[in-house]
């Protein structure tokens, strides 16, 4: 990149230096966003030829080429500070008015959901780095821009690991993400912490927006934080006591009475609203005693990690093939869920809200018809 | 024991880690002052420590105070080894000792390394306490005012404008002193920025003490460089104009200021008559010194260039010359109160109303020497002979000029190993006295019959008889009175009372040529025989340039000569206009040496029609559509002209002889180019390659482009930096002319691409430096400022820009002859002939003009010229309210103003205040309300791990970046939000690629300032200094 021959003039003389420094930075989104995505300097150029930058501006390709160089370096040069973007805003070399860094930040930390997609819930670490020529070459997006959106990943991580208090408050202060980013973020985050299972071909299916719907639900209802927000816990990882409790769910199903009562009830609340009741009503044993064993393995965390390929093969795959809609879906949940209030020798009410308000949200996300 | 500075190390942040196992730093400062030093207690494992130190108090000497810099370096404690420096902070105290500048230095500091470059921040607190002190044999200088601005600050008026001051002081460059043979280039760069900081402090010492001489208080247009002359030493000099300025009051009400004008600047003027020595100028010191030096000179030589002809050169120096018939007779007709002076020489390119009274041309001086080692640094007589026998070239040929003064001056100077060529030029001129001190002595009484001044400056001033140099010479198209030249080059800013048709650019002459590799002697033989040539080439090329333009004449000239081992490099840069005033441009002619040759001849007007075609376009361009009455003139009978001239001629002693030189420049159309060689017919192809700029661009290298009043307040200060590498060595001249003149173009190409959001935008004050640092190695660096324009009024421009220039005359006309009306009451007729009659009474009588008389036409002068400075205020601030307002809206930068004016010191969570830097003397849409003092920096980076840092791009890039940074940072700390007049005057690089290592020297210089939005001020008047708020509020009121 330094001694680059200047293409048109190759016989008699070369460039052999060519910078520009503004007093304010000067940075094109539009270059900015291509030394993002990984190109080359050259293919960058091409890219800016095609865009017709060129005709706009009466520029020759040795102009493009010379200006696409220096807005090159000049965001290596603030790469150091966008990996820390607090010191962005009060470091003096250079100057960048404010709304500009924010557009900076921001698109530094974008990330591809082809790439999200790939490896979320993995651990992120060096094993998984050097996999991501792999990645590439499946996505199509340059390894540069992989290892980027991956090193973001697990910078994230390593800040927001170690501190207290809400997860998605903790990005925005350190990383000064704006807040749909940030919330992306501690979803990665926590699928990453949680090793949740992402990658098997039941779950291909699902886009990341859907997981990181889902992880919200799991970080806003099933780790400390979502009971008690100045406990000493963290955001990152579910609620001990609460999984434990989960265990009680199982009465559910291993009390006969119980189910056949549950059953009963729910059976009695959807007759006629929906087209497939007889389905609904012959499976039913099944798709209860499917959600409650999820309950109750949760302890265990590789049936953590299962979690997302449990609720397809237990819940949603059964009722795939039945031709549910996602309407059936929502009205036997919400049935199932309240006529469980009803029974009388159930006492683990509380528990059981907040495990199937999780479960219907999540499944009903993730039930594309 | 006058004063005591005090120093608080508050706190550091972004530090680097120093200890690898820890991933942390224990850091400490030490702070020194002269030989003093203190030291912070070790804040241990911390890269943001938080010191909070007691006020460590330095009791010193003013005399020390101006000299050093205080160091501040931060080190880290290691208690086994050697404590690791991790960088340092060098503050200028200087602007702390004038009372009206800043009053504490508090701020955030990048913590600087020659190796690693910017190294976190340091919070520090600086003020001082300066005692009063009695003592006459002082060598202080303290509470003379620096300015970088090479006009009147903005907050300032004029009282007296005393004149030329010179110093330099000379060093060995630690770099080459034999203990850097054994010591780190670290150590030696240090020492060397260390050096260059102390230098330029006891420059600006002794400077300021020949300020106070003449009766001063304050230097504008100082120009400092450093000539690195390797072996032979390092210098520094410093050229300057001395004046006594006086704050535009603050204080007083409205109603005061006539009043005020009128009485107490007599008095000052009165009492500084009285407290100036007689010796004006003049350096004691050197009375004897001349020619010890010249068994050294390798050998004289000079050009003197008035225009673009040669008024002489030679290689004996001037004694000769100067014996000249011609020249006795013009010294005794203009027997100026200047003349008496050693120099009258004025470093100033803008000028107050009415001080410039004509032009002359530019004259300009080169001499090659031989660098020697410095003996005795005490006594710098060799340079100082140098300087002075190039000074009195100058002078010399000013008076060729039949001017007394020299205008725009500068100094410069390039160097290739062993030879040195020392450059000067200004503009030759004739001034009023009005802002002299001595200014009751016999004046340019033949002048005094001048027309109205928007047109005075074009006049001539030499005699049309003894022209120094052939020119013809037309009847000004203004007031068709006086004789005008055909063209006009000068180096000064457009005078802000010119009238221009159409808009002014950029243009550029550029040349290249091949030099045999010589030593000694032989090579500045070599270099004096083709310096002449390279001149007059340059010349020629920027008049062809000019006339293909369709433009008569040429501001901010800057001829700049680099030579190199095998070549020598000639830059010349100028703004060119349309002077309403001088004739129009005839065409540029081809004439082919065989006209019997059809295809030769085809070939011919081919060219003649596309060189027809482009001046007609760029006419278009440039909106140069001449007033019809300038037509009239043109095509008029000439008799009827003649006539009206000769009336007028009648009572100056030139007589008849009008209708010789009239007749004997009958043609018009005169300006022939001849092909008679293959390099005419490259001549006229590089005449034709210079690509116009884009739409929507302006450029010049003036202060602001004339014919543009719609600017907006965004603005961009860049600095572009490129070499070349020229990789075949056997180059023609023809081939490194067309090397050089599209590395020059594409340069500007990319500028244009880069800034092109900023469309429609003027690039200002472009500053080309050009330099060869090795063998087949072009450097061209560029800084400019990049100012937006109002979309809106553009276009308003573009339908009837013809009528607005002549309505710019007509109002600017108007502004200038109603002061005499209001003010003189004496002479309440016409104010035409007011101005006549006054003149006339004092003109018979030059010598027995009493001073009271001279007073008071000097007050009626200084209150309307603050009046029209007023006005000015006022129209401008009438045109630019919506577009301010306009732009608050979507400029990106956050309003920095109250941040600034805020103490936002010493806070470390508060974000970076803006800074605005520019190379222009003020900032479009704001008003400077505080000149905080001069910042001078000179920062040295190395590197010895090229590949690492991104090649030496990346190098350079980061390099340039942290200098912005440091700049800035300083500014900060001194309060202020902007540094104005910002220039880079050195630019060193140097490079090893095989031994990946790299080096860079920059300086840069310029004002600190505090500005506020013009729209702020008339917001919130009462809230605000109210000196402005008083000018703005009386500027309504008219």
């Amino acid at each position: 990149m330094l001694l680059v021959v200047n293409t048109a003039a190759v016989v008699k003389m070369s460039v052999e230096l060519d910078v520009f420094v503004g007093n304010t930075t000067i940075m094109d989104k539009e270059v900015y966003q291509l030394w993002l995505n990984g190109y080359t300097v050259s293919d960058a150029v091409k890219v800016r030829m095609e865009g017709g930058v060129m005709e706009e501006c009466e520029a020759s390709a040795d102009v493009l080429l010379s200006d696409t160089m220096d807005q090159f370096r000049t965001f290596q040069m603030c790469e150091r500070l966008l990996q820390n973007p607090a010191k962005l805003a009060n470091q003096l070399l250079f100057q960048i008015p404010p709304d500009r860094q924010a557009m900076l930040i921001e698109r530094y930390y974008a990330f591809d959901d082809a790439f999200v997609r790939e490896v979320l819930g993995k651990k992120l670490s060096k094993g998984t780095k050097k996999d991501l020529d792999d990645v590439s070459a499946k996505t199509g997006i340059t390894l540069k821009s992989c290892r980027r959106q991956f090193d973001n990943f697990k910078r994230v991580f390593k800040v927001v690991e170690e501190l207290k208090g809400p997860l998605v408050e903790n990005i925005k202060q350190h990383f000064l993400l704006p807040d749909p980013l940030a919330r992306d973020y501690a979803a990665i985050v926590f699928f990453a912490n949680n090793r949740f299972e992402t990658g098997k071909k039941k779950l291909q299916y699902l886009t990341f927006h859907d997981f990181a719907f889902c992880a919200g639900q799991l970080i806003n209802n099933w780790t400390v934080g979502a009971v008690d927000n100045m406990v000493e816990d963290m955001d990152v990882d579910l609620d001990k006591e609460f999984l434990q409790d989960l265990k009680d769910l199982k009465i559910l199903i291993a009390d006969k009475d119980l189910l056949d009562q549950h059953k009963s009830l729910v059976c009695v609340a959807l007759r006629g609203k929906t087209k497939v009741f007889n389905e609904m009503e012959a499976n039913f044993k099944n798709l209860s005693r499917g959600l409650v064993n999820i309950a109750a393995k949760l302890t265990n965390p590789k049936d953590v990690r299962d979690f997302f390929i449990d609720l397809i093969e237990k819940f949603i795959e059964p009722c795939r093939s039945d031709r549910w809609t996602a309407t059936d879906v929502n009205l036997y949940l919400t049935h199932y869920t309240n006529s469980a209030h009803i029974l009388d020798s159930f006492k683990h009410q509380t528990v059981w809200t907040r495990y199937m308000g999780v479960i219907k949200s999540c499944i009903l996300r993730m039930y594309h018809e | 024991m006058p004063g005591k500075l005090k120093a608080k190390i508050v706190a550091g942040r972004h530090l680097p880690v120093m200890d690898r196992a820890s991933d942390l730093t224990d850091a400490f400062v030490e702070v020194k002052f002269g030989n003093t030093t203190f030291k912070t207690d070790v804040c241990p494992k911390s890269l943001n420590p938080q010191w909070n130190s007691e006020w460590f108090k330095f009791e010193v000497d003013d005399e020390d105070l101006q000299d050093e810099p205080l160091q501040i370096t931060v080190l880290d404690h290691d208690t086994y080894s050697a404590n690791d420096a991790i960088g340092k902070v060098y503050i200028d105290i200087d602007p702390l000792l004038c009372s009206e500048a800043a009053t504490v230095i508090s701020g955030w500091f990048p913590i600087y390394d020659t190796i690693h470059g910017i190294r976190g921040e340091i919070n520090v607190l600086v003020k001082v306490d300066l005692f009063n002190d009695l003592n006459r044999f002082r060598q202080s200088s303290c509470g003379v005012k620096f300015f970088c601005t090479m006009s009147i600050p903005r907050c300032f008026r004029a009282m007296v404008i005393h004149g030329f001051v010179e110093e330099l002081v000379v060093n060995e460059d630690p770099e080459y002193q034999w203990i850097d043979r054994i010591r780190t280039p670290r150590a030696s760069n240090e020492a060397r920025q260390r050096l260059i900081s102390l230098m330029s402090g006891e420059l600006q010492r002794k400077i300021g003490l020949k300020v106070l001489e003449m009766g001063g208080n304050a230097v504008v247009g100082y120009l400092q460089c450093f000539d690195l002359e390797g072996e032979s030493g390092l210098v520094v000099r410093a050229i300057g104009t001395a004046c006594t300025l006086d704050k535009i009051s603050s204080t007083c009400p409205a109603a005061v200021v006539p009043n005020l004008s009128n009485s107490s600047p007599s008095k000052d003027m009165k009492d500084s008559l009285q407290a100036v020595p007689s010796t004006l100028g003049c350096r004691s010191t050197h009375s004897s010194p001349v020619h010890s030096a010249s068994s050294r000179l390798s050998q004289g030589f000079s050009v003197s260039v008035p225009t673009l002809l040669f008024a002489g050169m030679g290689s004996g120096g001037s004694a000769g010359k100067e014996a000249g018939p011609l020249k006795a007779l013009l010294r005794q007709q203009t027997q100026s109160a200047l003349e008496q002076r050693e120099f009258p020489f004025f470093t100033l390119t803008g000028f107050p109303v009415g001080f410039l009274l004509h032009v002359g041309g530019v004259v300009s001086a080169r001499s090659v020497k031989l660098l020697d080692r410095i003996h005795n640094p005490d006594e710098p007589e060799t340079r100082d002979a140098w300087w002075e026998e190039i000074r009195q070239e100058i002078k010399s040929h000013a008076k060729a000029l039949g001017c007394h003064a020299v205008v725009g001056y500068s100094e410069s100077t390039s160097i290739c190993e062993e030879v040195c060529i020392l450059s000067a030029s200004g503009t030759a001129a004739i001034l009023s006295s009005r802002f002299m001190q001595d200014g009751a002595l016999d004046t340019e009484h033949r002048f005094e019959d001048t027309a109205p001044p928007a047109c005075g400056f074009c006049h001539i001033p030499y005699d049309e008889l003894n022209m120094p140099f052939p020119a013809q010479l037309t009847y000004c198209h203004c007031c068709r009175r006086h004789k005008v030249p055909d063209v006009l080059f000068t180096t000064i800013d457009v005078p802000t009372e010119a009238s221009i048709t159409g808009k002014g650019c950029l243009i550029q002459a550029r040349l290249c040529r091949t030099k045999k590799k010589a030593q000694g002697e032989g090579n500045a033989t070599a270099i004096s025989n083709l310096l002449p040539f390279l001149e007059y080439e340059l010349h020629t090329q920027l008049l062809n340039k000019l006339k293909l333009r369709g433009m008569n004449a040429l501001f901010g000239l800057r001829v700049q000569i680099s030579v190199g081992d095998t070549m020598l490099l000639g830059l010349a840069s100028a703004t060119g206009v349309y002077l309403t005033a001088l004739p129009s441009p005839g065409g540029i002619q081809i004439a082919g040496k065989t006209p019997s040759d059809l295809t030769y001849e085809q070939h011919v007007s081919n060219m003649q029609k596309k060189i027809n075609d482009t001046i007609a376009k760029n006419k278009e361009l440039y909106e140069i559509s001449p007033p019809e009455w300038v037509e009239e003139v043109i095509g008029s009978p000439i008799p009827e002209s003649r006539q009206r001239s000769r009336i007028f001629r009648s009572h100056s002693e030139s007589s008849d002889e009008v209708l010789e030189l009239d007749l004997s420049h009958g043609k018009k159309d005169a300006f022939v180019l001849e092909i008679d060689d293959t390099d005419a017919i490259e001549d006229i192809h590089s005449l034709l390659t210079d690509a116009p700029t884009p739409p929507g661009f302006y450029s010049c290298n003036t202060e602001i482009m004339p014919g543009i009043y719609n600017w907006t307040s965004s603005l961009q200060m860049f600095t572009s930096v490129r070499v070349f590498r020229l990789s075949n060595a056997n180059l023609t001249n023809q081939g490194l002319n067309k090397i050089f003149n599209d590395l020059c173009e594409n340069l500007l190409k990319s500028l244009y691409f880069k800034l092109r959001s900023m469309v429609p935008c003027c690039l200002c004050h472009v500053n080309f430096i050009v330099a060869v640092p090795e063998d087949e190695l072009i450097q061209v660096a560029v800084t400019a400022v990049a100012m937006s324009l109002d979309k809106d009024q553009t276009q308003e421009n573009g339908r009837q820009s013809g009528d607005k220039t002549l309505m710019k005359a007509i109002t600017e006309n108007e502004e200038q002859l109603q002061f005499p009306l209001e003010l003189s009451a004496e002479c309440p007729s016409n104010p035409l002939s007011s101005a006549k009659g006054l003149s006339e009474v004092s003109g018979p009588l030059p010598s027995a003009r009493a001073p009271s008389v001279d007073h008071s036409s000097f007050t009626d002068r200084c209150s309307s010229w603050i009046e029209q400075i007023r006005l000015k205020a006022h129209t401008i601030r009438r045109g630019s309210i919506k577009t301010t307002s306009s732009l608050e809206k979507s400029s990106p930068l956050p309003d920095s103003r109250s941040r600034s004016l805020r103490s936002n010191r010493s806070c470390p969570s508060s974000s970076v205040a803006v800074v605005k830097m520019t190379p222009l003397s003020f900032l479009p849409g704001t008003k400077i309300i505080k000149y905080l003092g001069i910042i001078n920096m000179f920062f040295i980076r190395e590197t010895t791990s090229l590949r690492e840092e991104g090649g030496v791009s990346g190098f350079l890039h980061s390099f340039i970046a942290e200098v912005f940074a440091m700049v800035r940072a300083h500014v900060a700390a001194l309060g202020g939000n902007a540094v104005v007049s910002y220039s880079m005057k050195e630019c060193v690089f140097m490079e090893n690629p095989n031994k990946n290592q790299a080096q860079c020297l920059i300086n840069v210089s310029g004002d600190a300032v505090i500005f506020i939005r013009e729209s702020e001020l008339e917001a919130t008047p009462s809230q605000t200094q109210s000196g402005n708020v008083q000018t703005s509020s009386n500027g309504e009121g008219t």
